[in-house]
């Protein structure tokens, strides 16, 4: 029971990670339907970023807690949101309209390149920071000593997670903004011709879901504190795994999608293997996939002849 | 922005648009190119590299200035300042080698887009003229893959005794073939059938495995376990195709990366069968049709090549051989898919590809013509595994990740879906280009993902996307004569 709820915990933190960076890709495919193969490295470079950021804070002598991470989460929002907005602009937008297949192909150029720019700049070891933050409160005891225990960054994660799910549901449901891009999602080329500039909308989406992975970039980072150049690609797949699973287009669904990939991957590390516990997230997606690929809160897609 | 020549030269607005440019640039490269993390022993710490931020921003500041001035009928000063730029990537110092690539690249470019504003008094053209010049060139060059296609088949096979091929030249030549090969193959599923396959590399992984643990648990021969690596290879597609060939698109595409990701995961910690990651090696090579081996000191009872031949011994016999092997099954696969386009089964996966849903109301059973191209493109596959373990010698799971892939999938991409000169024409780009400029090997993927991108940006359907249609309902006119037709029409 204790460990059970120890994993819990754990899994309920790395799902929140996951979900934030499922938003990204959710309302890209449902908005212009496609794969924005790129967006599990728009997380990579938050992740760097954040360390960047980390280090000059703390060679600028500001080491309050409270006020480097937000200084850093800031900061990565701010560049991660450029980055969404140039690989948009460069990379997609001369694409609309085209085949299906050429903006997937595209995305996966601009992913490879990201890949290897960050690789190139920044060098190919891994990159360690030490934790930020490190308290943490026992929850419980069992006999044999097994304490379970929430640390004060699983907390942050979590709340911030659900602060940031409701800031973005009421920016979708109440602003012009998010009334411009439910209409884009619905139709296009109707939305354009009553007033709404499809292109800049597309952009604000871009920009919307790369802030939030870079947000998630953050969380990984004093999460676990090591990161690499090539930690963009499992969690971008993970992350699509836990769109698709919560239903493509559907914000509610992303999050739901992440906590449960989230925690399938805890519980799965946890009680059988560690080796295969990515296998476990690309079973579940295999297995959604087939059995119902509207995910849990999906619409059904109507096809048109 | 991009008037004819006549246009007024407005600098403000220029000025202005090079400067977003550059503050873009700015924003882009001051985290991650100013500011480097290098690990030291107590922790990490920052190096500042501004200069390098300086550099990049400026070149893209005087690039996009350069584009944005050739547009409105700066041609020849832009020309002469951009060539000027270039030239000075080879005498100015630089920071790093990466922005001297940039700014001779970046002074190339904009050379030729200020002279064709020059000759056409426009920059570039329109993505509708472009297509059809391409789409022209593409014509052409299907109708004249009847006579290339024999030559460069003629040409390869000549290829190891021309005076030129060492054992680097021959080995390329291998390597360029197995990827020849699996574009050809992969075109099967994507070309044709149109279902885009993110993880052919399965297929490879599993043909290789295939021949190094037959090889090495049960001693079998390459001539044996070729065939059966193809088997084991077509078993999986079929395996993966039952659950996911239900699925269309995007989604048909990431669920098949996620299967190669499993085959790839179970490689790695499957240790007691697999090794795990460390691979496996001394994986058998192959011998002359198990006739003779090529070794200098063969085993009891054994023949040599050399000897069989009353040649002196080289090593160089065996990889020229290799190469022998791996033209003719790449030239099997051609084959194999060109004739395939002419039964039913090929025309099925044609129709198909081009409306899903009319092929089921007219009674094609969709699933059944899918999985037979996805277990004829694994065979093929397979096939190219087992050649590159037995190539190689050694295969670990590092070598089949989502890059291979990718790179595979570019090949077909690039090359003009369905092409089959085109996937010779873009395995020529994408894997002989890095293969010949090896001292640049850290910037090689960084160039390949650029490539990709801006290969698609300037045409979306491929480099030779001419699709020639297979049935003609008369007499088979040359693709030029329907070209030009159907400009006519058009």
């Amino acid at each position: 029971m204790e460990y059970f709820l120890q994993q819990l915990i754990n899994g309920l933190t790395l799902g929140a990670i996951y979900g934030l960076i499922a938003i990204g890709y959710t309302m890209v495919y449902g908005i212009i339907g496609m794969i924005n193969f790129a967006h599990g490295e728009i997380y990579m470079i938050g992740a760097f970023v954040s360390v960047i950021s980390f280090l000059v804070l703390g060679a600028a002598g500001i080491t309050w807690v409270p006020l480097a991470v937000a200084v850093v989460l800031v900061v990565s929002m701010l560049f991660t949101a450029v980055y969404g907005w140039t690989i948009e602009r460069i990379a997609y937008r001369p694409l609309r309209g085209s085949t299906r297949l050429a903006p997937l192909i595209s995305a996966i150029g601009m992913s490879i390149f990201l890949q290897n720019y960050v690789q190139l700049v920044q060098g190919a070891r891994v990159k360690a920071l030490p934790p930020v933050i490190s308290d943490v409160i026992v929850i419980m005891v069992r006999e044999d000593g097994f304490k379970v225990s929430i640390s004060y960054l699983q907390i942050l994660i979590i709340l911030l997670t659900f602060a940031l799910m409701v800031g973005f549901t009421q920016i979708i449901l109440r602003t012009s903004l998010g009334r411009a891009q439910r209409a884009c999602e619905q139709d296009m080329k109707m939305a354009s011709l009553l007033g709404v500039d499809v292109d800049k909308t597309i952009s604000q989406t871009f920009v919307m879901g790369a802030a939030l992975a870079g947000v998630a970039g953050v969380m990984v980072t004093m999460y676990y504190g090591v990161i690499d150049f090539y930690i963009g690609f499992l969690a971008g797949i993970k992350a699509f795994t836990a769109a698709v699973l919560g239903g493509i287009g559907s914000l509610p669904g992303a999050m739901l999608g992440g906590l449960t990939i989230g925690m399938i991957e805890a519980f799965w590390s946890a009680y059988f293997s560690v080796e295969y516990k990515d296998v476990a997230a690309f079973a579940i997606l295999v297995l959604v996939l087939i059995f119902r690929p509207t995910g849990l809160l999906g619409r059904p897609e109507i096809e048109k002849v | 922005m991009t008037g004819g020549g006549a246009e007024t030269i407005n600098f403000k607005s220029a000025l202005r648009e090079a400067a977003i440019a550059g503050g873009l640039a700015l924003l882009l490269t001051l985290p991650l190119i100013g500011l480097k993390t290098i690990e030291t022993s107590h922790g990490l710490v920052i190096q500042p590299h501004f200069a390098d931020v300086a550099v990049t921003v400026l070149l893209v500041f005087m690039g996009r200035l350069g584009l944005v001035l050739a547009a409105t009928g700066l041609g020849w000063p832009v020309l002469a300042i951009a060539g000027a730029v270039t030239a000075a990537g080879w005498l100015v110092p630089f920071p790093t080698d990466a922005l001297r690539w940039l700014d001779i690249a970046g002074g190339g470019v904009v050379a030729i887009f200020a002279s064709l504003a020059l000759r056409s008094s426009r920059v570039g053209f329109d993505q509708a003229e472009r297509d059809r010049r391409m789409d022209r060139i593409g014509a052409r060059l299907q109708d004249a893959s009847r006579l290339i296609g024999p030559a460069a088949v003629l040409f390869a096979l000549a290829l190891p005794m021309l005076p030129f091929a060492n054992r680097g030249v021959v080995d390329l030549g291998c390597v360029l073939l197995s990827y020849i090969m699996l574009g050809w193959g992969l075109n099967i599923v994507v070309g044709l059938a149109g279902l885009l396959d993110l993880g052919y590399v399965a297929f490879y992984a599993v043909g290789a495995y295939s021949y190094a643990l037959l090889a090495q648990t049960f001693g079998f021969g390459f001539w044996l376990c070729l065939p059966l690596a193809g088997v084991f290879a077509s078993l999986y597609g079929l395996m993966l195709g039952f659950p996911v060939l239900r699925l269309r698109g995007d989604y048909f595409a990431i669920v098949t990366l996620a299967f190669a990701e499993i085959v790839r995961m179970v490689l790695l910690n499957w240790t007691s069968l697999t090794n795990g990651p460390v691979g496996i090696a001394a994986i058998p090579r192959p011998s002359f049709f198990g006739i003779a081996d090529f070794t200098n000191s063969p085993a009891e009872g054994r023949l040599a090549f050399h000897q069989m031949f009353g040649l002196d011994y080289a090593p160089i016999h065996r990889i020229i051989f290799l190469y022998y092997v791996i033209l003719a099954l790449a030239l099997v696969v051609n084959f194999f898919t060109l004739r395939i386009r002419r039964l039913p089964l090929g025309r099925a996966w044609e129709a198909l590809r081009e409306d899903d849903i009319a092929c089921t109301a007219l009674g094609i059973n969709s699933t059944n013509i899918k999985l037979a191209a996805f277990a004829i493109a694994g065979m093929f596959g397979g096939f190219a595994g087992a050649f590159f373990a037995s190539r190689q010698g050694f295969i670990s799971p590092e070598s089949f990740t989502f890059i291979e892939s990718a790179i595979i999938l570019a090949i077909v991409v690039l090359g003009g879906m369905g092409s089959q000169v085109g996937v010779v024409i873009a395995a020529l780009l994408v894997v002989g280009l890095p293969e010949a400029f090896r001292d640049l090997a850290q910037y090689r993927m960084l160039a390949f993902g650029a490539g990709m991108v801006l290969i698609m940006l300037w045409r979306p359907r491929g480099l030779l996307a001419h699709r020639d249609p297979t049935i003609l309902l008369h007499v088979r006119k040359s693709a030029r004569q329907q070209q030009a037709e159907s400009e006519a029409r058009g």
